[in-house]
């Protein structure tokens, strides 16, 4: 079944407004999306991958080639065309092996023909665009690990069955999980600029506007997306126009200040926290068209920059979100 | 309309739920049968009945692997064809059918998160083993579970994405009611739900504090279902009620907060339409009549399940019905940690990776053939060199239990430690792959708080349940902490007890009080965990250490550590210090 249209998911603001934040500005470092089980976290998180505004890459490349950084991959690039590709949005699926994630041996050309060649793997699929893990605590902790090397460095190094390739692995990373069936990892949860929770919505009126759109879907799949297109390409729209924008958006200092006592005020670890507060202020800042980070952007995206990197006190029960909420209280009033 | 019963029988319900669900078996997910028995056979084989002939149903075996359950690389079609060829799994041969899962509560996380994928993609999608593709699966599911302990249920995963959820046990008849004789309509003639149908399918999902969306849509689902059995074209109020009955009812976290069963008895149908009578012939605003949505809401209440209703209460935080159990099965993911294949002949238990062997061999065919000449036959040549083998890193994780003497001798202050200390253990469970759990010994016997978890969402909550206070029943806290550690070792980790007690029983087995006896107690069940030879600490919390506890580790053949003025921190390093040591030895 195609996607469900974004625009057509009820509620969920906070994490339709962080995906769409990572979408303007990738070096954020995607979204981890905490929430119980039929909250919908798969279907936004899919809904995402129609919103994404093309991107060119190098005629016939199977690593999503850059035509500014034909050099760096590990193929022949004899095209001079460039094409205009949908940003590629992958989905990891459960099971998925090592050799498919990584890439390896082309296992056909072998046995046919006795070459040795590389077949790229998902990593390269996802190369420029998304990675999406659903699920992410049954995922098995070898490629977790994997998956989180690979993020750090934006490179792909395989070194297997006599092959040595590497070539550039740079994507967002969107998770969902559900934190009854275990932590994550440290380091895993680090690896996500934004994290979000999510319920479903405690409005009766949204809980059966849920119902009443899932069963105009069902009916008509078609009719349906047709209903949403003009909203959906609207947003796509306007996250081409924040792209555009994002990197000459203004950051006052006192902005700068506000961020820091907050990060402060909350004890979040380590600068990384700062530095996602403030691009994600103005990534919100290019959505809205806006030429100025304000203290509401900022206000608006330190839940989701900030409560997955809290120091866990355990004598403390107070939720991180509330934690948060409480230090923009004291501090902005 | 078809009024909701007045008293819910379950043997009805199930049967109906049977039915809805043979109506519309890949748009409802599935449906859950627990207890096994001849009752649940007969549903079965009406099932069977009931589902459109030419519809596969397909048995599932709980060991399946991932090669069977959703495809990957067909090896030998791939030889013969020089090329690599996809080969299907159970999910997508299923297609459009059945897939039982018999013994349900045993299912591993692993197969539940593909079968729950499948289910919400119908599709599955591989990437395995050198190939990739993707197939339609669009499967309804039978979930046969023989669970009996409220621990021992289906991975909340699937459980979660089928529509029924039928408890059969305590069903002693066997006396159906007979099958009702209208014709049913196909379901995509029944006109959709109104607003005042969604919205009193809301309000009850909201009242009973059912939270997922997934439910509601299947409620939905379920009453279109139930008006096509009936042969009804419109959903009928009766149709809304059955459908709360049997998809929100067994979901239920709460109660509702200001109306009470009693005050809607199920009877409402007939008292509506006198009401409705009354209300025309008097003022229009005088008493309003009970709206559909308190209709519903009156019927689904009625058949929540006893046992949620004994929950309610003390448990009202807990995700969802069957929520929180998932924390303990992750046991069949720990065969240890797959670290690819590496060069090696198979045998004294390592497998062979054919895939790997095949890669290896591949770049050398040409050259191979060309060595043995023109006339070689033509096939695959694969030398010893060649052969890999699967390896894994044998890592089975530790379970560190935590039995806490919780009685009014052993100081209160101490459980603040001990909490303390298993939170600091769950911070950094995860990088140890370490699970912890706790028991808590006080009055008359011992009560497992938190089963083996690495959640410290899960943790947080029964911690702070903690109750202190009472006497010192040490033989009953030994023997759960016996009985857990048995459990564990079973499931292939390595149980660590962490005895936080004075030493000084006063409470029996049997739960009566007596010093001597208490004590004997304690010793006997000492003795048999000294037998089973599990490594622990017994952590001695009075003020001043005295000689109960020393005696007690020794009979326990385990350390003894006084820790008069522990904090959490202290004790947290103490015991991960002796774990280490005992899982190195």
């Amino acid at each position: 079944m195609t996607a469900f249209p974004f625009s057509a998911i009820v509620g969920q603001d906070e994490m339709k407004r962080a995906l769409l934040i990572s979408a303007v500005d990738p070096r954020i470092g995607g979204v981890m999306v905490f929430g119980d089980r039929g909250t919908g976290k798969s279907t936004a998180a899919r809904a995402l991958s129609t919103l994404l505004p093309p991107m060119r890459i190098v005629e016939g490349s199977r690593f999503n080639a850059d035509p500014e950084h034909r050099d760096d991959y590990p193929e022949e690039l004899t095209s001079k065309r460039v094409r205009r590709v949908p940003v590629p949005f992958v989905d990891l699926p459960l099971g998925a092996t090592e050799d498919r994630v990584v890439g390896a041996l082309d296992l056909e050309r072998a046995l046919g023909r006795g070459e040795k060649a590389f077949e790229p793997g998902l990593l390269a699929r996802a190369h420029r665009g998304f990675l999406y893990i659903d699920e992410i605590n049954l995922l098995e902790d070898h490629l977790v690990d994997l998956l989180l090397d690979v993020a750090a460095s934006g490179e792909n190094l395989v070194e297997r069955e006599g092959l040595s390739v590497r070539h550039p692995a740079r994507f967002v990373l969107i998770g969902s999980g559900n934190p009854e069936e275990g932590e994550l990892r440290p380091q895993l949860l680090d690896r996500f600029g934004l994290s979000v929770e999510v319920k479903t919505p405690d409005d009766i009126e949204q809980r059966i506007e849920i119902m009443r759109r899932c069963d105009a879907r069902e009916r008509s799949p078609e009719a349906f997306a047709e209903e949403w297109e003009a909203a959906d390409a609207k947003i796509l729209r306007q996250i081409a126009r924040g792209q555009k924008a994002v990197d000459k958006i203004v950051v006052p200092d006192a902005i700068l200040t506000d961020a820091a006592e907050l990060c402060v005020a909350v004890g979040a670890d380590g600068l990384r926290g700062e530095l996602t507060l403030m691009r994600a202020s103005k990534a919100l800042a290019a959505l809205d068209g806006k030429r100025k980070v304000t203290r509401a952007h900022l206000i608006a995206v330190a839940p989701m920059a900030l409560r997955h990197r809290l120091r866990r006190d355990v004598l403390d029960e107070t939720g991180s979100t509330a934690r948060i909420e409480r230090a923009i209280e004291e501090l902005f009033g | 309309m078809t009024a909701p019963d007045a008293v819910p029988d379950p043997l009805s319900d199930a049967l109906t739920a049977t039915r809805l669900f043979a109506c519309d078996p890949l748009g409802l997910g599935g449906i859950w049968l627990r207890g096994a028995g001849p009752v649940r056979d007969a549903l079965v084989a009406r099932l069977a009945k009931a589902l459109p002939a030419d519809m596969p149903v397909r048995r599932m075996p709980g060991t399946i692997d991932d090669d069977r359950l959703i495809g990957g690389l067909d090896i030998s079609a791939s030889l013969h064809a020089g090329t690599a060829v996809l080969q299907s799994g159970l999910l997508a041969e299923t297609d459009g059918g059945i897939i039982m899962a018999p013994m349900a509560e045993r299912l591993s996380e692993r197969v539940a998160g593909r079968i729950g994928q499948a289910l919400d993609w119908r599709a599955v999608q591989i990437e395995r083993d050198g190939i990739a593709g993707e197939m339609p699966a669009s499967i309804g599911l039978l979930l046969l579970d023989d669970g009996v302990s409220a621990e021992e249920r289906p991975p909340v995963s699937l459980t979660e994405r089928v529509a029924f959820h039928c408890d059969l046990t305590g069903i002693e008849s066997l006396d159906f009611p007979d099958d009702p004789r209208t014709k049913p309509l196909a379901n995509s003639h029944v006109e959709e739900p109104d607003d005042t149908a969604l919205r009193a399918l809301a309000g009850t999902a909201m009242a009973l504090g059912v939270g997922s969306a997934r439910a509601l849509l299947f409620a939905a689902r379920a009453a279109r279902a139930s008006a096509a059995l009936a042969g009804r074209a419109a959903i009928a109020d009766g149709d809304i009620a059955t459908a709360a009955r049997l998809v929100l009812a067994p979901r239920a976290t709460r109660l509702p907060i200001t109306e009470t069963p009693e005050d809607q008895p199920p009877e409402e149908p007939q008292q509506k339409t006198e009401r409705q009578d009354d209300a025309r012939e008097s003022d229009e605003a005088t008493p309003e009549p009970p709206s559909l949505e308190d209709m519903v809401l009156a019927a689904a209440v009625a058949s929540v399940p006893p046992d949620i209703l004994n929950r309610i209460g003390d448990d009202v935080s807990r995700g969802g019905a069957s929520g929180g159990t998932a924390g303990q099965r992750r046991k069949s993911r720990l065969r240890g940690r797959p670290l690819g294949a590496r060069p090696g002949i198979p045998r004294g238990g390592a497998r062979l990776s054919l895939i790997d062997t095949l890669r290896a061999a591949a770049p050398w065919q040409t050259l191979r053939r060309e060595e043995e000449g023109e006339d070689a036959p033509r096939r695959i040549r694969i030398r010893r060199p060649d052969l890999r083998v699967r390896h894994f890193e044998e890592r089975t994780g530790a379970v560190t239990i935590f039995a806490v003497d919780a009685s009014g001798s052993s100081a209160l202050a101490r459980l603040a430690e001990a909490k303390g200390a298993i939170e600091l253990m769950l911070a950094q469970a995860y990088v140890k792959r370490a699970q912890v759990a706790l028991i808590a010994f006080r009055g008359e016997g011992a009560e497992l708080l938190l089963p083996p978890t690495r959640s410290l969402t899960r943790a947080r909550r029964a911690l702070a349940e903690l109750p202190g206070g009472g006497g010192t029943p040490l033989a009953a806290g030994l023997d759960m902490a016996r009985e857990l550690s048995e459990l564990v070792a079973s499931r292939g980790r390595t149980p660590f007890l962490v005895l936080l007690t004075d030493g000084k029983a006063n409470v029996g087995r049997d739960g009566s009080p007596g010093r001597a006896q208490a004590r004997e107690d304690g010793q006997a069940s000492a003795k048999r965990i000294a037998a089973m030879a599990v490594s622990g600490v017994v952590v001695d919390i009075s003020p001043r250490p005295r000689p109960e506890a020393a005696e007690l580790a020794a009979v326990l053949r385990m350390d003894y550590l006084p820790l008069p003025r522990a904090d959490a921190a202290m004790l947290h390093d103490a015991v991960d210090t002796l774990q280490d040591r005992a899982v190195a030895a």
